[in-house]
């Protein structure tokens, strides 16, 4: 049942992009982030892909934004350096965080750390609106310029994601890909109750788990780390 | 270069050149220590060990290449003694500017092929350098037979002069600038071989083009240091260096630094202004701006590591690795009336007291404050006073923690001889405060806590369940150890700090069926299961079960960070794709692939060559095989011996670095002496059975008797536990210098043309067992890394080479 569930999500992921020719790589890469997503279910909370999110990151060319050397590796399941000391995450950890937004098409979302910009076009794919803050100027720049050409619409700056960005008011969610030593308060204060924030934790190429935040209706606050991996770390009980 | 030219260059000679030679050992030993450190600093501190090994084998190629090209060599001796300290001299910058350049990233080991391959290659850029120099001195021992004693000793003298040397330049040379200047006294000898005008005037100009090379360190783009300077307007404003670290501090208006590590999801208040310091280029301290003001300190009070404030009343407290002063200032806005803060970096020390003091309110100097710089286990072993709380402050970097680049630092702060040592300084009722970073799956505080278990037992608590709490944010935990058991009234507090912080509670003593997690939620409570395991019966089953190694860390195995279990690696692999591989401490799976890469490498740079050689080796009246298995069980048996000692000394010495020098000086200095004595023995035949009974029972004797001396020497002055070091080493050296000179003085004796075989088969040996010693530590211990040493000896006497009768 479930394998069939996947090769629908995978077909529906793909069918739209059949001319592209890197279609297929990514439809591979996509069947295998939707079997390690189902793998790790107990761990996530997530027991299969969304189909609206596999479908999105099928819509969006990942090779569109790793620099031209990497392109070979645009389409395995990977961390990849983008230069200024910033990695594209391993999709398998973009889909997963994605995922836990649980997104819906109204949603207006802020992501702190645009990076490369794949991120935001997968967020674009999904969401209404996506603001997005970057502290690279480089980065800033070459993300805001493929994400125009890519036709996407994301909002984007060049600045400090502290204190997010209260000209656009509240956010559904929140996805911040770059954290420092603590949570930054404003950014909690601009999620609307109810609302989601995921946090990938860990050094660069090293993502050790997923602050997942949630703001429940009473303006009060609970985090869950998660790991992205199907791991117990205790052999089995007596 | 002409054949007149040359043969004016060696009639020269008479006598060896033995400031040269100085010289060259100086530089090549300095330059041994200061790769270590400025490894550290543009990638990170666990390629120390291959350094040790890189060494070597360029001292074993040089060996092999002396044999395989010896005629040709000596003919014109002065000319290739002088071109190889020159080369040794240009390499030693050269190759540091192109290590870093090769774009070796770690943390992309696993998943990049390239990365293994960048790897092998800056190990072979690294061992050209040590193949220079090993060849001027391997050149002069062979171009002067008979006059082994003054070269050996101005070999010595000159490695003794560097390992010291170097730590003394590096308080007042930045790295790059030591660098260069090891490369001109490389440059100084090549002149004073070659001394025809030609010669200076050619290591005169390459003096000048070293002095003009870049001099920038370039450090690893995913390092803090890094990102914080790519952000607009960040600049360095201060850089210190000394041989504990190079500080850096920088200043980033626009976007300012707000470090408050695991601050509560709670808290709305602004964190002060404040300037970031960065040690080799990683783990941010912060010297955060204070006016006088308290309340701008709120937000310390909503840290997991403020617990212990509202558990004990106005307490006298004790900070250890106080850096830049946040535990001090915490301390103070809670009206702290006493305080002792223990800094092993004065440098950090005087940043924050001194050249920014108006800006960080000299935290060291508050009211009742005081600064004691000293290293942190030290300081309390040698202290007669007591506290009501020892905190032990976050020390190491979230980013390099988590991905395991700690795993193979040896760490005495975390100890259960360290724990213990905390805990007997706490008046009745006190406690210490350990706070950690958060993992998933818990590693470092199962570890601590299991450690803090271990260490209450020992100090006789009979019920050490009742003396721990573990609380937990989203980022940090923090481990309270009492001397006696919590109150209820303690509990109480506890579990208000947590709610109103939406901190959780993971331990404490009586029932903990009321403190789910409410706040930081997990798929399974694997904190409290843990913990809950540790102090129960069935802990030895936990840490079997448990797939990390959480086992506690003591002082003979001090690896707090190493968690990996081979049993485990399988499933790691498996789960690569899966975004697996941050699960794997991988600083002990690169020492591995390092042993494997050395043991290649050596073989290929010194066993090759000599096998090509071998219509050369005529083994006479030796058998061939004795030479190969005495020289190769000295190898490993020195070797094992200098890096177990140098690891006990770490402790006593209170710093890797001094250890390193100081040890390697004195086995250096006294190794000499020992060598030089046993000539007088002339060629006897055999390895005397008292040199190895006398190295057995010094080395057993030092087992037996430094864990209990050591505390008692601790507090004495730093240069005066040099000295002390100096002499215990001493005799331990002198003997351990004999072996290898006896069987060398039977092989000369025997068959003259397998003395560079043997160098070649002991330096490939030494290579391999530099590394094998810290995968032995890590597993068994550095007491059984001297157990096996002094077994090898006892081998090594009866592989002694005897002549075929």
């Amino acid at each position: 049942m479930f394998r069939l569930l996947i090769s629908f999500i995978i077909f529906l992921a793909t069918g739209v992009y059949a001319a592209d020719e890197l279609a297929a790589k990514r439809a591979n890469l996509l069947k295998e982030v939707a079997f390690y997503i189902a793998q790790t279910a107990a761990e996530t909370g997530r027991p299969v892909l969304d189909a609206k999110v596999a479908t999105a990151m099928a819509r969006v060319p990942r090779h569109r934004f790793v620099p031209a050397d990497q392109i070979h590796n645009a389409y395995l399941n990977r961390p990849l350096p983008i230069g200024y000391g910033q990695t594209i995450s391993q999709p398998l950890i973009v889909a997963l965080m994605t995922d836990l937004l649980q997104l819906k098409p109204g949603d207006s979302v802020l992501e702190i750390g645009t990076g490369s910009g794949y991120q935001a076009a997968v967020l674009a794919e999904l969401a209404k609106s996506v603001y997005s803050i970057e502290i690279i100027e480089p980065l800033a720049m070459q993300a805001a310029i493929t994400l125009k050409s890519l036709g996407y619409n994301v909002t984007t700056k060049l600045g400090d994601g502290y204190y997010g960005w209260p000209e656009h008011g509240t956010f559904d969610a929140i996805m911040v890909t770059a954290v420092a030593s603590h949570i930054p308060p404003p950014l909690i204060q601009q999620l609307r109750p109810g609302g989601r924030m995921v946090i990938p934790v860990g050094a660069q190429f090293m993502t050790q788990y997923l602050m997942f935040i949630e703001k429940r209706q009473d303006g009060s606050i609970i985090t869950r780390q998660v790991l992205p991996v199907n791991f117990v770390p205790l052999t089995g009980r007596h | 270069m002409g054949n007149s030219m040359m043969r004016a260059a060696t009639s020269i000679i008479e006598k060896p050149p033995l400031l040269a030679v100085s010289l060259i050992s100086a530089a090549a030993l300095g330059y041994e220590i200061l790769l270590t450190r400025m490894l550290s600093i543009i990638q990170w501190h666990h390629f120390a060990y291959m350094i040790i090994s890189v060494a070597l084998l360029g001292y074993g190629a040089a060996g092999a290449f002396v044999m395989v090209a010896e005629n040709w060599l000596l003919a014109r001796y002065r000319l290739a003694f002088s071109t190889a300290a020159m080369l040794f001299g240009i390499s030693a910058v050269c190759c540091f500017l192109a290590v870093q350049q090769a774009g070796f990233n770690p943390l992309e080991i696993l998943w990049d092929p390239a990365q293994p391959l960048r790897l092998a290659y800056i190990y072979l850029l690294m061992v050209v350098p040590f193949f220079f120099a090993a060849l001027c001195i391997c050149l002069t021992f062979s171009r002067f037979p008979g006059q082994e004693h003054p070269v050996y000793a101005a070999d010595i003298l000159g490695a003794g002069t560097g390992c010291l040397g170097i730590l003394l330049a590096l308080f007042i040379l930045m790295p790059m600038a030591a660098l260069k200047l090891l490369g001109l006294l490389a440059l100084a000898a090549s002149a004073i071989v070659w001394r025809p005008l030609p010669g200076i005037g050619l290591a005169f100009v390459a003096g000048i083009t070293l002095l003009l090379l870049p001099g920038e360190l370039r450090l690893s783009e995913y390092k803090d240091l890094s990102s914080a300077l790519r952000i607009q307007s960040a600049r360095v404003i201060d850089q210190q260096s000394s041989p504990l670290g190079l500080l850096t501090v920088v200043d980033s208006p626009s976007i300012p630094f707000r470090h408050a590590p695991g601050l509560s999801l709670n808290v709305s208040t602004e964190i002060p202004k404040q300037l970031g310091v960065f040690v080799d280029g990683d783990g941010l301290s912060p010297i955060t701006h204070f006016d006088g003001r308290r309340e701008s300190l709120s937000y310390l009070d909503f840290l997991t590591s403020a617990l212990p404030y509202h558990l004990l009343q106005e307490p006298t407290v004790l900070v250890l690795g106080a850096s830049t002063g946040s535990d001090l200032l915490q301390a103070y806005y809670h009206r702290v009336p006493r305080l002792d803060a223990a800094e092993l970096n004065a440098q950090m020390a005087k940043l924050v007291q001194e050249r920014y003091g108006d800006y960080s309110g000299r935290p060291y100097s508050l009211p009742g404050f005081k600064l004691h710089i000293g290293e942190a286990r030290g300081f309390v072993a040698k202290s007669s006073e007591s506290w009501d709380l020892i905190q032990v402050a976050l020390l190491d970097a979230f980013g390099a923690s988590s991905a395991g680049l700690y795993s193979l630092s040896e760490n005495y702060l975390y100890t259960v001889e360290g724990l213990r040592e905390y805990l007997r300084h706490l008046k009745p009722g006190g406690m210490l405060a350990l706070t950690r970073w958060v993992t998933l799956p818990p590693r470092d505080i199962l570890k601590l806590f299991a450690t803090a278990v271990a260490a209450l037992e020992q100090s006789g608590a009979s019920d050490p369940g009742t003396r721990l709490a573990l609380i937990r944010g989203w980022k940090t935990a923090t481990l309270m150890v009492k001397n006696g058991s919590f109150t209820a009234d303690e509990l109480a507090r506890l579990r208000e700090f947590c709610r109103a912080r939406s901190f959780d509670i993971d331990y404490l003593p009586g029932d903990l069926s009321a403190e789910k997690a409410r706040y930081n939620l997990l798929d399974q409570p694997y904190f409290r299961e843990g913990a809950l395991a540790l102090v129960g019966s069935g802990w030895e089953d936990f840490l079997t079960r448990y797939k990390f190694n959480v086992a506690p860390a003591t002082d003979d195995r001090p690896y707090f960070f190493h968690f990996f279990k081979w049993q485990s690696l399988p499933e790691f692999i498996r789960l690569k794709q899966q975004g697996g591989l941050p699960l794997m401490e991988w600083g002990y799976p690169v020492l591995v692939a390092t042993l494997l890469q050395a043991t290649l490498a050596s073989v290929l740079l010194i066993l090759l060559p000599l096998w090509l050689a071998k219509r050369k080796l005529e083994c006479g009246t030796l058998k061939c095989g004795q030479v190969a298995s005495y020289f190769a069980l000295l190898g490993c048996s020195f070797m094992f011996l200098e890096i177990a000692f140098i690891q006990k000394f770490i402790l006593f010495l209170s710093h890797p670095l001094y250890a390193v020098g100081v040890v390697l000086c004195a086995f250096l200095l006294f190794a000499g002496l020992g060598s030089r004595y046993s000539q007088r023995w002339g060629n006897s035949g055999q390895l005397p059975f008292g040199v190895v009974v006398a190295i057995a029972g010094i080395a057993i004797t030092y087992l037996a008797s430094l864990p209990s001396l050591f505390p008692l020497l601790m507090g004495l002055a730093d240069w005066f536990k040099i000295v002390i070091a100096l002499i215990l080493i001493a005799p331990l050296a002198f003997f351990m210098g004999m072996p290898f000179p006896l069987g060398l003085a039977q092989v000369r004796h025997h068959t003259p043309r397998l003395v560079p075989w043997a160098w070649g088969v002991n330096a490939c040996t030494s290579v391999v067992s530099a590394i094998f010693a810290t995968l032995l530590a890590i597993h068994l211990g550095f007491n059984a890394v001297v157990l096996v040493g002094i077994s090898l000896y006892g081998l090594a006497l009866r592989a002694f080479p005897k002549t075929i009768s």
